[in-house]
């Protein structure tokens, strides 16, 4: 129990959690009270896994069960951040809805907190209870609009079929807790050589219990549901932050305990990426809400980051990492604009209501246009360099196929988001919307569409970053 | 040599004066302003890029003023640099710009900061084409393009404009991502992106056929080759006429200018392969398209199918490997960029007046704006390459080349010509003499100052290079025949 200061991050989110339960409950009308303090939580949780833990190598904590290394640190600062960005963001949403309330901040703090573990899981129990906490939140969440039908439904329908993934991802570990003896990461991977065959039954349900939770085909019919049913600034989070856990856990996952059954899992990310990818790209050409089209390209984007995952190198890891990191940025901006699409205190997300928004609103839509560009993948913006690097990860393995496939369902989804660019452009301009919008909200988007553009001036420091994340030893 | 950054400050500059507009522009007065801010920096860029012209040394086939800078640690340098292949495109881009901006008076009724804005990003992006030496930032900056263009075509365009914008936008993007992915197999296979370092190394033979075809997918629908150049008569025919312009005086030159650079100069042995198929598209392009813009009825579709066979003609003189053949072609690609600028700005200019671009809602008009006329006969003639004008030498040399190597191919060549003559002059015929039949074409009133300038800026060099094209060709001589030597060699030795 020496290097308790290690998951001090945890200890001091799940102690604020109860503070802030108890303080709910004896004040009344401390919904605006408990969004600050929970904001202060995030942010000061953010810094002591700063200082505590981002210079640690790598440290096995509790028998091994809970590993702190650079990659963990690294995705929960990312976690934090991009939860205090959404939390922030989202009150004035919440408000103008009348549900804001001392839940929602809460919420998210252990949704967040489950990620946390998930993400320092090194041990089949400890992550899975990891991932539960952060589901269970996450099912509260979708249905915080409990008023409104489409929210209710959203919520159970994310319930169920979650449910019924962790029931494989739960049946997957106890294959392979009963196969190697045991449940930690490592002890599983000296004990390997003994039934792989068997074993592969294992890592196929969890890894389609894994899918599952970050949307990737075929594992993706509830995104779009819940996606649009869920309030826009639930479905803020669920794009950005359970996406961050999700392909930490993958990486861990594949790449420390079965890193030597490579060949039997490679062939299943490979397909899971292109599905993704395509159908991805496919399926949100039609799509006339812009939460149902998000869905989709959360999905497509999804597909290419799990593409450097497939390459079995660290390369190929930091590529992926480096995706997902642009990907919540250009969500971020991308929700901050639909946040901004409100008439009347009525918020809008259809695609038409975008229609001639450069005339009324020039900045707002020059944003927008920076950031669609951006997911698009056309230079010199973030978001292309996110692809590349992805693709030279893939092509240093040789894999053309996936290389060509990728690069061709990007064709497909510059489509869609040029056709939004068209709405924004070339049509008729429709009646203003509400322009006064809370700072953190300009600010949100000021900064996420900057630094998209500006990315390419300094494309270095990210990898510098990303580059001491080395699983593969 | 020098510390200066010429070469990047032609890149930044117009980006910086599209900076200085975006806070300058959005009420109505301002539109004096904003014209005269996008005005002054692009002629700015276009007396640096003279200047760049003076210094540059035309004895040596080296890159000069090279800057070479870390971009991304131990992977790609932002390097970029001249010679003599780049230069004229360089001069080219700083020299239709400033027209374009003036053009821009009569056309652009809404929105003018913005259209100025894209312009002159356009033009950042453009020059950065022609002088990037690695691979990735010349893939960066030949992408970025798309999204200027995309919103020039679809904001200020015709009717159909936004069918022509996607069009554009997707055919080229789906020709470059094979692009994109050879520069990174390039990369896995040399361990580098730098130009200069892979014309030393020489890619392997083995990867160089697929390589080639990668790089021969982007070009071609760049170019635009037969068949993939579909995309072009709609873009030229629903872009505004600035658009049109940069469209057919640079857009175009990229893919020229990649073939020449990158084709030839990194798969020597690929290039001698697949030569004929270069050969039989440019001849199909040629006689095909010339015929098919026999028969338009739309003065800038006519123009735009013109430009594909004069396009043909390029390709085929590059692929001849020969001096002449390379020379022809880029002298052809500058001559083109101007008078096909020209013509675009010339229909511009009755369309301004008339809103029609049909043939035969014009006919008569020689009496009534005589200037006007004057000029588009001197760009007609220019397009159908007669002698003493741009049009001619590039011709000429190409056909010269391509007689050379291949009779058949340089005989079905030069009946494009014919052809070539032929819509010209019958276009030039319906247009401006016969009788005048609408009545309200009398009110027609001749080339106002600024039109006058531009169409006459474009005409000087358009006949000086007819008549004397020698600082044309002093300028890329050496680099040329350096290249082909070096190309030569290497597939003499099979590398």
């Amino acid at each position: 129990m020496e290097n308790l200061e290690l998951v001090l991050p945890e200890i001091f989110i799940s102690l604020s959690i109860m503070f802030l339960l108890i303080l709910g409950v004896f004040k009344k009308d401390s919904s605006r009270l408990i969004q600050n303090i929970s904001l202060l939580v995030l942010l000061i949780t953010a810094v002591i896994t700063f200082n505590e833990t981002l210079g640690i190598d790598e440290v096995s904590l509790f028998n091994g069960s809970v590993i702190v290394d650079y990659l963990s640190s690294f995705m929960k600062i990312a976690t934090l951040i991009t939860a205090f960005l959404v939390l922030v963001i989202s009150s004035n949403y919440l408000r103008s809805l009348n549900i804001f309330k001392i839940e929602y901040p809460i919420l998210i703090l252990s949704s967040v907190l489950g990620m946390m573990i998930m993400i320092s899981s090194n041990d089949l129990i400890v992550f899975y209870m990891g991932l539960e906490l952060q589901s269970l939140a996450l099912y509260v969440l979708a249905t915080f609009n409990r008023d409104q039908i489409k929210s209710s439904e959203a919520g159970l329908k994310y319930f169920v079929l979650s449910a019924l993934s962790s029931g494989l991802l739960l049946y997957g570990c106890s294959l392979i807790y009963g196969f190697t003896g045991s449940t930690n990461f490592n002890v599983i991977a000296n004990q390997l050589n003994s039934n792989e065959y068997a074993l592969t039954f294992g890592i196929v349900f969890i890894l389609v219990g894994l899918a599952f939770k970050i949307s990737a085909v075929p594992f993706h019919m509830w995104a779009p549901d819940v996606y649009e049913g869920s309030p826009t600034s639930v479905t803020l989070f669920f794009t950005m932050v359970p996406k961050i856990a999700a392909l930490t856990v993958f990486i861990r996952f594949l790449y420390v305990p079965f890193f030597y059954l490579i060949d039997q899992w490679q062939t299943i990310l490979i397909f899971l990426s292109i599905a993704s990818m395509v159908f991805g790209a496919v399926a949100a050409i039609g799509q006339k809400n812009l939460k149902r089209l998000i869905a989709y390209s959360s999905i497509s984007h999804v597909g290419y980051a799990l593409a450097g995952l497939a390459t079995g190198t660290n390369d190929g890891i930091q590529s992926s990492v480096i995706y997902i990191t642009i990907y919540v940025l250009m969500n971020l901006g991308l929700f901050s604009c639909l946040l901004m699409m409100k008439r009347n205190n009525v918020y809008h997300e259809g695609i038409e209501d975008l229609s001639g928004l450069s005339k009324n609103h020039p900045i707002l839509s020059l944003s927008l246009l920076i950031i669609l560009f951006s997911l698009a993948g056309i230079p010199p913006l973030a978001g292309f360099f996110a692809k590349f690097y992805i693709f030279k990860s893939v092509l240093e393995q040789s894999m053309f196929f996936l290389a060509i496939v990728g690069l061709l369902s990007t064709v497909v989804a510059a489509f869609y988001y040029l056709r939004l660019i068209k709405i924004m452009y070339f049509d008729k301009e429709k009646e203003k919307f509400d322009t006064d919008h809370s700072m953190w909200l300009k600010f949100s988007l000021g900064v996420s569409t900057l630094l998209i553009l500006v990315y390419f001036v300094f494309p270095s420091q990210l990898i510098e970053i990303v580059s001491r994340i080395n699983i593969i030893q | 040599m020098i510390d200066f950054p010429i070469i990047s400050s032609l890149i930044l500059l117009p980006s910086i004066g599209a900076l200085f507009l975006f806070f300058t522009r959005s009420n109505k007065e301002n539109n004096f302003t904003v014209k005269y801010v996008a005005l002054f920096t692009s002629i700015v860029n276009f007396i640096l890029s003279i200047y760049l012209w003076i210094l540059f040394d035309q004895t040596t086939s080296d890159f000069q003023f090279v800057e070479d800078r870390v971009w991304i640690e131990n992977f790609i340098n932002y390097k970029v640099g001249i010679d003599g292949i780049s230069i004229l495109f360089i001069l080219l881009t700083t020299f239709i710009t400033p027209l374009c901006i003036i053009s821009v008076n009569n056309s652009i009724k809404t929105r003018l900061g913005e259209f100025l804005i894209a312009i002159l990003i356009m033009e950042s992006f453009m020059i950065g084409v022609f002088c990037s030496l690695d691979l990735i930032v010349f893939y960066l900056f030949f992408e970025a393009g798309l999204i200027p263009m995309f919103l020039i075509i679809g904001i200020w365009g015709g009717n159909r404009r936004v069918y022509s914008a996607f069009k554009f936008f997707l055919y080229t993007l789906l020709g470059s991502v094979l692009m994109l992915v050879a520069i990174i197999s390039i990369y896995w296979i040399t361990g580098t992106t730098d130009v200069v370092k892979l014309y030393d190394y020489g890619i392997d033979v083995k990867y160089q056929n697929l390589l080639w075809l990668a790089f021969f997918s982007s070009f071609a629908v760049k170019t635009p080759m037969w068949p993939v150049h579909t995309w072009l008569p709609d873009a030229h025919v629903e872009a505004p006429t600035a658009g049109s312009v940069l469209l057919a005086a640079i857009l175009l030159k990229m893919a020229g200018y990649g073939f020449i650079r990158f084709s030839l100069g990194l798969f020597p042995v690929a290039s001698e392969i697949f030569t004929p198929l270069i050969y039989i598209l440019s001849v199909i392009a040629i006689i095909f398209t010339s015929l098919i813009a026999l028969m338009q009825e739309d003065m800038k579709k006519l123009i735009a199918y013109s430009s594909v066979a004069h396009m043909g003609f390029v390709t085929l003189g590059i692929f001849t490997i020969q001096q002449q053949g390379i020379e022809g072609s880029i002298i052809q690609m500058i001559s083109h960029g101007l008078v096909s600028a020209a013509l675009f700005l010339c229909v511009g200019v009755v369309y301004d007046r008339m809103h029609s671009r049909l043939i035969n809602s014009y006919g008569g008009i020689v009496s009534i704006i005589p200037k006007y006329s004057v000029l588009f006969m001197i760009f007609t003639l220019a397009a159908l390459g007669l002698p003493g004008t741009s049009g001619f030498v590039g011709e000429f040399l190409i056909l010269m080349a391509a007689f050379k190597d291949n009779f058949l191919v340089a005989v079905i060549a030069s009946l494009g010509v014919i052809i070539g003559a032929a819509y010209m002059l019958w276009l030039y015929k319906r247009v401006v003499f016969g009788k005048l039949i609408h009545e309200d074409l009398k009110k027609m009133l001749d080339l106002n100052k600024s039109e006058a300038i531009i169409l006459t800026c474009l005409a000087i060099p358009t006949l000086f290079f007819g008549f004397y094209p020698e600082p044309l060709i002093n300028t890329i001589e050496v680099s040329i025949s350096d290249l082909i030597d070096t190309y030569n060699i290497k597939v003499a030795g099979n590398y």
